[in-house]
């Protein structure tokens, strides 16, 4: 039994159901990991990854299914339980202690001690040790904030095998890594998996991917697409299941009627030229034109996001330049950038988006009132007329601009942002993932919304996970990669076919 | 039915509680307590006392609640509650002429500015520099009373001068000038709030800075614009106090004021965390922090408890407000209700 | 004269980082800082070696100007007059580099004060009173630790009732001061043990720098220690890595408010009377000493003793405005606020530059 080619599983998660108020996060997922195998765990935003992580860590409680951790059955109340059930977790975000030395960033918790007091030569040489069978040379009595993200990454990992880990979970440990950082990382995951350690690994690099890991698991809106050995499964297969629309279906969205009725196009409304970001985006060329979609395709990391930011004034361009209308500006922040008729719909809803202890009518007319300033404040008659219109034309449930945004659902919340920005009139609104989260209806009467923006002569950026809807709204579609814009294609002489295969940098159609 | 529960929830209501059963105690303890006596056309009594007292209170906790809504607070408005009284004493008694109405005025005015001047600072401190709000105003609340010293020479500055006096202890409309000046300001600060749009964008900036920001809010304004009013509003209040007892006293004029204010602010219902406030409240809350020093006198305990009953308040509001209370609660009114998410966030201040 | 006084007291082992022991332990250490040189001063330690300098800077000024200034007897004062906010400036840190601050050290201070002078007033004998009132500051502590991490009430609020409560007993307990007679503590409090060379210690100032001795052990050598830096470093991650949070955060105010009873206690006694009054607005000296020592205010980085220096640089600008003579003493406080004003700034400069 114990000396079976074929070792039994560390972990094998079976029926998994996660339940939050009024949302399934995960429904029927299954995961088993094998010790010295490095398994990836594919999916886009809201996929399920992070709560099927939380639920094996004991973070989140399961409404269904079980864990069986070498065999034994377990149910973890907190991640310290699971830690000591040989799981440890090293997040994207180093949870470590940048003011304290690296000796104690791995031993703290752990140290020797004489009496009440720390062993500090003992346990700076059992930290050596650790940091050894990582092959990693650095001084352990040296600052943690001294070192790069990396090494400090490659800290953590230390850290979690002090505990002597069977499953290290790494949740997208290489998302602010630069290559040979990320080759570092490798060496050690290698290292590991010659040791017997079972690696889940979580990342949106495709590369990186199809580099380290050995078997990997796709979910897509909390189910289990299923289970694969990486070798097995082409990239393009893995991105259709990771988006969820099989080629096929893709094929059919092409061939249905789409808005690809070509835009008049005259001088672009925005044209941004060499505009790039250090380790935010490569400098890319975009021109939007008046009454066009212009939609962003990529998977998440891929740049996307980070790209409507420096169209927005959400953040700083390091360099390049932006033209409105031919005249060149610089959007130095949002309120300049809402000056030039341009607005910025972050994908955060929460923390980036919605005032939530405001009311929905005060919601709305934020970003009107604050181009015009506190002191000429919308007459109260003007501000009610504008809320009803848009609560009346976007469906904002309930229709009640005294209702708090907070108690809003998700769609509706949505819709109310949607509300604010249409309120300031823009010529180019950008929005990032306005359809994530929400349910199909609000997710069409947004989609129809956008349409019916760009007729009516708006310049729009839509950017979204769900490549059928990009290829569904957009005139022009932007394909972004690895922090690049890749390509930029018309989408009445691309098939989906091919926009698939941009996202997933295989094939470079001519 | 429905009606009560829904009094029961507004904000207000538990603040207002506290005032009637303090004035009932009172009442019943000195039957003519609330009775106002009216004296060559001059409103006299316990409850004038009250709101004569409370005046200056009320002016710092008006700036305080603005300051506390961006997320920020000021702790340096006893110190330039100091300062501002010796500048308008000092002024005053060294001029030529300390009656002349003109010279007080010309004092007061520079009071004020100076006030404003420092409210600025702080303002800078905290929107520019981008210090937190408590280390900020730390400093002037260290170097403030130094500061005040400076100007009054290290003497308590008497001062004779009729304009002056008048301002403390007078009377305008049957009620004493300072109670109808801090009325003034209220209405002031109410209209420049909710009449323009300063104060939606006041609580934006202090709900939602991020979400503020993308929607084009001149957030660095705004609280810079609060820090300034607080500090003026500090200021008037200094020159109330001073004129009350005609001297400038740099070491004890405003001592604790700003723990008064923010206890006030917080009792009103306006949260540390920013965000919503209330003037009201705060109105409220200075009335029953007043209220509460004089029953301390009215039940014959010593003065000299007050600090233990305000003690006991802070502790009960804050512990009222704590989340861990507030869930209880909240998860024993709708026991069916669904739970609300865990908050993700966690702020670190 | 003046040099071979600069040299004795050397701040040079003042800022042997993490004290005792501690310099070969963690870090480059003192040593290393000095062979890597300036240009790569560990950025942990530029807060503190900001503190060296003005310290080095208030000697040099006060050496160069007046005589007698860098004599044993007046650094031996700046020593004894200062014991107690030494003692309270420890508790401080603790609480600071959790990236709590405590306001109620004041109250809690006279709280102490008055309670072991009435106590003594009333015939109580010594070993029982100094027990009682320095764990009058603890008690109050642990009800600031549990207000603040059970009930997550703002630090700030939390010691300001506890601020209030201890001001409120204190009047409880008598409004005016009533002098220490007893006799035992009277005739210890008032030995001086002359060290030579004009230098001399007061049993307080042992008692202070034992309690420095003390602080420094416990956190630099404990995981209690450490897991105080690690909860400034970032409470989240503490929390993560599976430290004990809840009871470090909570026992960080026991402490303090024990420092605060200590403290309190010391200067009752070396001012021979428990005054209702005292320590108004000692919670400012002791926030100034532990910014101006180098602690950084959002936790995580900063030396005990670095807040010991602060103390004795509030100490010396004291002493050089007596010197002076024609300034008056309310420059203390200006001076007092531009230092603080400079390290603040200096702070935020850094942690802009870490991002």
């Amino acid at each position: 039994m114990t000396t079976t080619s074929d070792r039994a599983p560390v972990v094998r998660m079976s029926g998994i159901s996660v339940e939050f108020p009024g949302v399934k996060a995960l429904e029927d997922v299954d995961l088993t990991l094998h010790p010295g195998e490095v398994h990836a765990l594919m999916g886009e935003n809201g996929a399920g990854k992070s709560t099927l992580i939380k639920a094996l860590t004991g973070v989140n409680r399961l409404s269904a299914g079980t864990i069986l951790v070498g065999g034994q059955e377990q149910t973890f109340a907190s991640p310290a339980q699971a830690q000591a059930a040989g799981i440890s977790t090293v997040y994207q975000e180093v949870n470590l202690c940048e003011n304290l030395s690296v000796a104690e960033n791995i031993m703290l918790g752990h140290e020797d001690r004489r009496g009440p007091f720390v062993d500090w030569r003992a346990t700076r040489a059992r930290s050596r040790e650790h940091l050894a069978a990582l092959n990693l040379d650095i001084d352990p009595a040296s600052s943690l904030s001294g070192h790069s993200l990396a090494v400090q990454q490659l800290v953590a990992i230390a850290r979690a095998m002090v505990v002597d880990a069977r499953l290290l979970i790494l949740d997208e440990p290489t998302s602010s890594l630069d290559t040979d950082e990320v080759q570092q990382l490798f060496a050690v995951m290698r290292t590991l998996r010659e040791r017997g350690v079972a690696i889940l690994f979580v990342s949106h690099f495709l590369e990186q991917v199809y580099a380290i890991s050995d078997r990997m698991t796709i979910l897509r809106n909390g189910r289990r697409v299923g289970e694969y050995r990486t070798a097995e499964l082409p990239r393009l297969e893995l991105v259709s299941k990771m988006i969820g629309t099989s080629l096929e279906d893709l094929e059919q969205l092409q061939a249905a009627p789409k808005r690809a009725e070509t835009v008049e196009r005259g001088a672009p409304y925005l044209r941004a030229t060499g505009l790039g970001r250090k380790g935010s985006v490569e400098p890319f060329d975009l021109d939007v034109h008046p009454g066009e979609i212009v939609g962003l395709a990529g998977l998440l990391g891929s740049g996307r996001t980070e790209l409507a930011r420096l169209l927005t004034g959400a953040d700083r361009p390091d360099t390049g330049t932006v033209e409105v209308e031919g005249r060149p500006v610089r959007l130095r922040n949002p309120r300049v950038a809402l000056g030039e008729d341009i607005a910025f719909s972050s994908e955060s809803r929460k923390t980036e988006g919605i005032v939530g202890d405001l009311t929905v009518r005060e919601n709305i007319v934020l970003a009107m009132q604050a181009e015009r300033g506190w002191a000429r404040r919308i007459p109260r008659k003007v501000a009610d007329e504008v809320v009803a219109r848009y609560i009346e034309a976007l469906g904002i449930r309930p229709a009640n601009p005294e209702a708090q945004v907070k108690n809003l659902s998700g769609g509706n919340q949505q819709k109310v942002l949607l509300a604010r920005w249409l309120a300031t009139e823009p010529r180019l609104l950008v929005l990032d993932e306005p359809t994530r989260g929400i349910d199909v209806g609000a997710k069409a009467e947004i989609q129809r919304l956008v349409a019916n923006l760009a007729t009516e002569g708006m310049s729009v950026v839509f950017i979204s996970a769900e490549l059928d809807e990009v290829v569904r709204l957009s005139h022009r579609i932007a394909v972004m990669r690895d922090r690049r814009k890749v390509a930029e294609v018309a989408n009445d002489d691309v098939t989906a076919d091919d926009v698939v295969q941009l996202i997933a940098g295989t094939e470079v159609p001519a | 039915m429905s009606n009560v529960v829904g009094l029961t929830r507004h904000r207000l209501f538990w603040p207002l509680v506290a005032l009637v059963g303090l004035l009932l105690a009172n009442t019943l303890r000195a039957p003519s307590f609330l009775a106002v006596t009216v004296r060559d056309g001059q409103l006299y009594g316990a409850g004038i006392d009250i709101l004569r007292n409370g005046a200056p209170l009320l002016l710092v906790a008006l700036g305080m609640t603005l300051v506390i809504a961006t997320r920020g607070i000021d702790l340096s408005v006893g110190a330039v509650v100091a300062i501002s009284g010796a500048v308008a004493t000092s002024f005053i008694a060294s001029s030529p002429d300390p009656s002349s109405p003109v010279t007080v005025l010309v004092g007061v005015s520079i009071a004020v500015a100076l006030s404003f001047v420092l409210g600025t600072w702080n303002g800078f401190l905290v929107s520019v520099v981008g210090i937190q709000p408590i280390i900020a105003t730390l400093v002037l609340m260290t170097a403030g009373r130094g500061v005040a010293m400076l100007i009054t020479g290290g003497q308590i500055t008497t001062l004779n001068s009729e304009p002056y006096r008048y301002i403390g202890a007078g009377y305008l409309l049957g009620l004493p000038v300072s109670v109808v000046f801090a009325i003034l300001v209220f209405a002031v600060v109410a209209v420049l709030t909710r009449r323009t749009a300063l104060g939606m964008l006041i609580e934006a900036v202090g709900i939602n800075p991020a979400a503020s920001r993308l929607a084009g809010l001149r957030s660095r304004g705004i609280i810079w614009l609060v820090y300034a009013l607080a500090g003026t509003f500090a200021g008037l209040a200094g020159l109330m106090i001073s004129a009350n007892t005609m001297a400038a006293d740099a070491n004890n004029a405003g001592l604790f004021i700003e723990l008064d204010a923010i206890l006030a602010v917080v009792i009103g219902g306006t949260s540390l965390a920013g965000g919503k406030f209330s003037l009201s409240g705060t109105l409220v809350g200075v009335l029953v922090i007043q209220t509460l020093t004089i029953t301390v006198t009215v039940l014959g305990v010593p003065p000299s408890v007050t600090p233990l009953f305000k003690a006991v308040v802070v502790i009960a509001v804050v512990l009222m407000q704590a989340p861990l209370v507030q869930s209880r609660l909240c998860s024993r009114r709708r026991s069916t209700a669904t739970p609300t998410a865990p908050a993700a966030s966690e702020v670190k201040v | 004269m003046v040099t071979e006084h600069t040299t004795a007291t050397p701040p040079g082992q003042m800022s042997g980082p993490p004290g005792p022991g501690g310099a070969q332990r963690r870090g480059p250490g003192l040593p290393a800082l000095l062979q890597s040189g300036p240009p790569r001063l560990d950025r942990r330690y530029i807060p503190l070696a900001g503190t060296l300098v003005v310290f080095g800077a208030m000697l040099l000024l006060g050496g160069l100007r007046y005589d007698n200034f860098l004599s044993g007897a007046v650094m031996s004062n700046l020593f004894i007059n200062n014991a107690f906010l030494i003692v309270i400036a420890v508790g401080m840190t603790f609480v600071i580099l959790t990236g709590g601050i405590d306001l109620s050290v004041g109250a809690v201070a006279a709280l102490s004060g008055i309670l072991s002078a009435y106590l003594f007033q009333a015939g109580w004998p010594a070993l029982v009173v100094i027990p009682l009132s320095i764990l009058v500051g603890s008690l109050i502590g642990l009800v600031v630790g549990v207000m603040i991490h059970y009930f997550e009430v703002q630090p700030f609020i939390a010691t300001l009732a506890a601020m209030f409560l201890a001001r409120g007993l204190c009047y409880v307990i008598s409004l005016s001061a009533i002098p220490i007679t007893n006799e035992t503590i009277v005739s210890i409090s008032g030995n001086r043990f002359a060290l030579g060379g004009g230098w001399s210690v007061t049993p307080s100032v042992i008692i202070a720098l034992a309690v420095v001795a003390v602080a420094v052990v416990v956190l630099h050598l404990t995981r209690f220690g450490r897991t105080v830096y690690a909860i400034g470093g970032g409470e989240s991650s503490a929390l993560l890595m599976g430290l004990a949070v809840a009871r470090t955060k909570v026992a960080v105010y026991v402490i303090s408010g024990t420092c605060s009873g200590i403290g309190g206690f010391l200067f009752a006694v070396s001012s021979r009377s428990g005054y209702s009054l005292m320590g108004v607005g000692l919670e400012l000296d002791a926030i100034a000493a532990v910014v101006i020592g180098g602690t950084l205010l959002v936790g995580g980085s900063g030396y005990v003793l670095g807040s010991v220096l602060g103390v004795l640089e509030l100490g010396l600008i004291q002493t050089i405005i007596t010197f002076e003579g024609t300034l008056s003493s309310w420059w203390t406080r200006i001076v007092i606020g531009a230092l603080l004003l400079a390290f603040v700034v200096l702070q935020r400069a850094l942690s802009l530059g870490r991002r």
